[in-house]
């Protein structure tokens, strides 16, 4: 059985990472994905505003969540998924160590030179910081 | 009382309530000075309120780890009733707006927010941080170069110091650098001290000082109702967002009762209404900060920066303190809304704009909240009153069938009446309300008239596919029943 965790964050890179895991996913019925996404204080904010409170934010973040699973599913992976809170980073890479995953997947923005040197990019610290291989998809 | 004193809330999260009331209470200094500015009054009376209400809230508020304190949409209500009649009115009005807030906590209130419509409380939002950014403005007029470059570099250390380190806040660096530069360069500029009387005493408790009169009442209470909705406004709205940031559930009704405590309170210890804030919230959560102590330690080490450090408290330039209103305005301002403003419904980006408008031009929250919700009800009412009639002429032409599909109320039955040819030369119409909805008196008049229109045309009429609602209306006051249907 192999364990896979994918970063979702509802963007395209991410979905591209998502596609990354089934495509080398070798037999499907020897391997689970966790889909997992996080909610920071910023996120919160604007999701309120525009869901109008908590419940219905949770469950639009479970519906995309769900219609990505779906995805994986029909490959015939089992698929489970997980919605956290807190910085994005720092909680990816406590939910990743917690767990014994073989390999952990998240998209990559893809910005440029001068913006990655001045911003970092959470990619890196996962890279950095997770126990598993991790592999960032371009 | 429940929950207020269990020790999950209070002692769950010891160290990472008190780190991260310490940073709130760092960024919170600041803010209660420059929204005294706006309001008009002496620093103190915005560090007092974030004292007092940030350590009420702690005890009897409903959402734990939330942060309290006097705010930019309180403030700028302020601003004509502290100009016109002076300070006392103002604490007399935080009473009142304290007693109204209880009232609306103890008849349970709360759940009306879900009739402000979310394009009204996007504008909301979005007007408050364009208010705090032009209320900086106003530090710029007649300021030299200096000023220009002392806000670019707070600005500057504000965005750029977190790249290299987030230990510290770095709104807490910027603001000791720049008042350090200014102080050691000897620059000539506005300090916070020029603004009003900053005292390193602790609130005392007073009655305000005014006349207990029915004309005292008059003039505060128009004021009162506009800081009692804005103030709940905000707080459940942090409320919610520190519901989902923390993933945990809160009581919103003792959150309302919690503000009114809080701003009775305030009001009796010098301080201006207060309420929740959604940033000071965000930052204490993004600390670490989870429970009741996160909010008490921010107020309490708040008044012992100012006991300790108010002499140098008022020589932080103006300028410094212009910079972070910048910052706190622009992270304020929900710039998802422009970029969704595209794909949502145009009739909710008017709202949104309408509200923001209102808001910029009065400079009342309250004001701009209810022409957003009365133009949400009107594009609501629009939108639900258009009422679709087919009909087919059936058996050779002599009967005559009217398919209804839609809403019918006040605000559609103009246009439905619009729909039927009375004069046609029919033996009978049938009128099939399987797809429609009888709301009100106007609609069981609307019946009632062209039952009577056919009439006089001598035409036979039948009712049909009524729905249980439509049916009990038109018994109770329409003329249906008559008619054997």
């Amino acid at each position: 059985m192999k364990k896979i965790m994918v970063a979702i964050d509802g963007s395209e890179h991410a979905e591209r990472a998502l596609q990354k895991a089934i495509s080398i996913t070798a037999s499907p019925e020897e391997s689970s994905i966790d889909l997992v996404y996080v909610v920071d204080g910023d996120k919160s904010k604007s999701d309120v505003l525009h869901y109008g409170d908590s419940d219905t934010a949770r469950y639009k973040r479970e519906k995309m969540l769900e219609k990505n699973a779906d995805i994986a599913r029909q490959k015939g992976i089992q698929v489970s998924i997980e919605i956290l809170h807190g910085d994005p980073a720092e909680t990816l890479i406590s939910f990743a160590n917690s767990k014994s995953y073989d390999l952990v997947l998240v998209g990559s923005r893809g910005r440029n030179k001068l913006q990655t040197m001045l911003l970092g990019s959470v990619s890196h610290k996962l890279v950095k910081y997770i126990d598993a291989p991790v592999m960032v998809v371009k | 009382m429940k929950g207020v004193f269990t020790k999950e809330e209070w002692f769950g999260n010891i160290r990472g309530d008190v780190l991260a009331g310490i940073v709130v209470a760092l960024a919170l200094i600041p803010e209660a000075i420059a929204f005294s500015i706006i309001a008009g009054v002496d620093p103190m009376v915005g560090l007092y309120a974030s004292f007092c209400i940030a350590v009420v809230i702690s005890f009897v508020g409903g959402r734990p780890g939330m942060i309290s304190a006097a705010t930019g949409a309180m403030a700028l209500l302020m601003v004509t009733l502290v100009a016109d009649h002076g300070l006392q009115y103002l604490f007399a009005a935080t009473v009142l707006t304290g007693i109204l807030q209880i009232f609306a906590g103890v008849f349970k209130l709360a759940k009306y927010m879900k009739f402000i419509p979310r394009s009204v409380m996007i504008g909301f939002v979005n007007a408050l941080a364009i208010l705090i950014f032009m209320a900086q403005i106003d530090h710029f007029v007649g300021e030299s170069w200096i000023m220009y470059a002392l806000v670019a570099l707070t600005l500057a250390i504000i965005y750029l110091l977190p790249l290299l380190t987030k230990a510290v806040p770095s709104t807490l660096v910027a603001i000791i650098v720049v008042t350090a530069i200014v102080i050691f360069m000897n620059i000539g500029v506005r300090t916070v001290g020029d603004m009003g009387a900053l005292t390193q005493t602790l609130p005392m408790f007073l009655i305000p000082d005014i006349p207990l009169t029915f004309e005292t009442l008059q003039i505060i209470f128009p004021y009162a109702v506009a800081l009692t909705v804005v103030g709940l406004l905000e707080s459940l709205l942090t409320a919610s967002i520190v519901d989902d940031a923390t993933d945990t559930d809160s009581d919103k009704n003792m959150e309302t009762r919690g503000q009114g405590i809080a701003n009775v309170v305030t009001g009796f210890f010098g301080g201006m209404a207060g309420c929740a804030m959604i940033g000071q919230s965000i930052i204490n959560v993004k600390s670490g900060g989870r429970g009741r102590l996160s909010t008490l330690v921010a107020g309490i080490f708040l008044m012992f920066l100012i006991v300790i450090l108010g002499g140098v408290v008022v020589q932080i330039p103006m300028a410094a303190l212009a910079g972070v209103m910048i910052m706190v305005s622009i992270s304020t301002f929900d710039w998802s809304s422009l970029k969704t403003m595209h794909i949502v419904p145009k009739t909710d980006v008017a709202v949104m704009v309408v509200t923001v408008a209102v808001v910029v031009y009065t400079h009342d929250l309250s004001q701009g909240v209810l022409a957003g919700v009365v133009l949400s009800a009107l594009f609501f009412a629009a939108k639900i009153s258009k009422v679709k009639v087919m009909s087919l002429l059936v058996n050779d032409g002599n009967k005559r069938i009217y398919y209804i599909r839609g809403q019918i109320f006040f605000a559609s039955v103009t246009e439905f009446l619009e729909e039927f040819k009375f004069s046609e030369d029919v033996e009978e119409v049938e009128l099939d309300f399987s797809a429609a909805h009888l709301w009100d008196d106007s609609a069981a008049g609307a019946i009632d008239k062209i039952e009577m229109k056919f009439k006089q045309n001598n035409t036979k009429i039948h009712f049909k596919g009524l729905n249980i609602e439509s049916k009990d209306l038109m018994n109770k006051i329409g003329g249906l029943s008559n008619n054997g249907h």
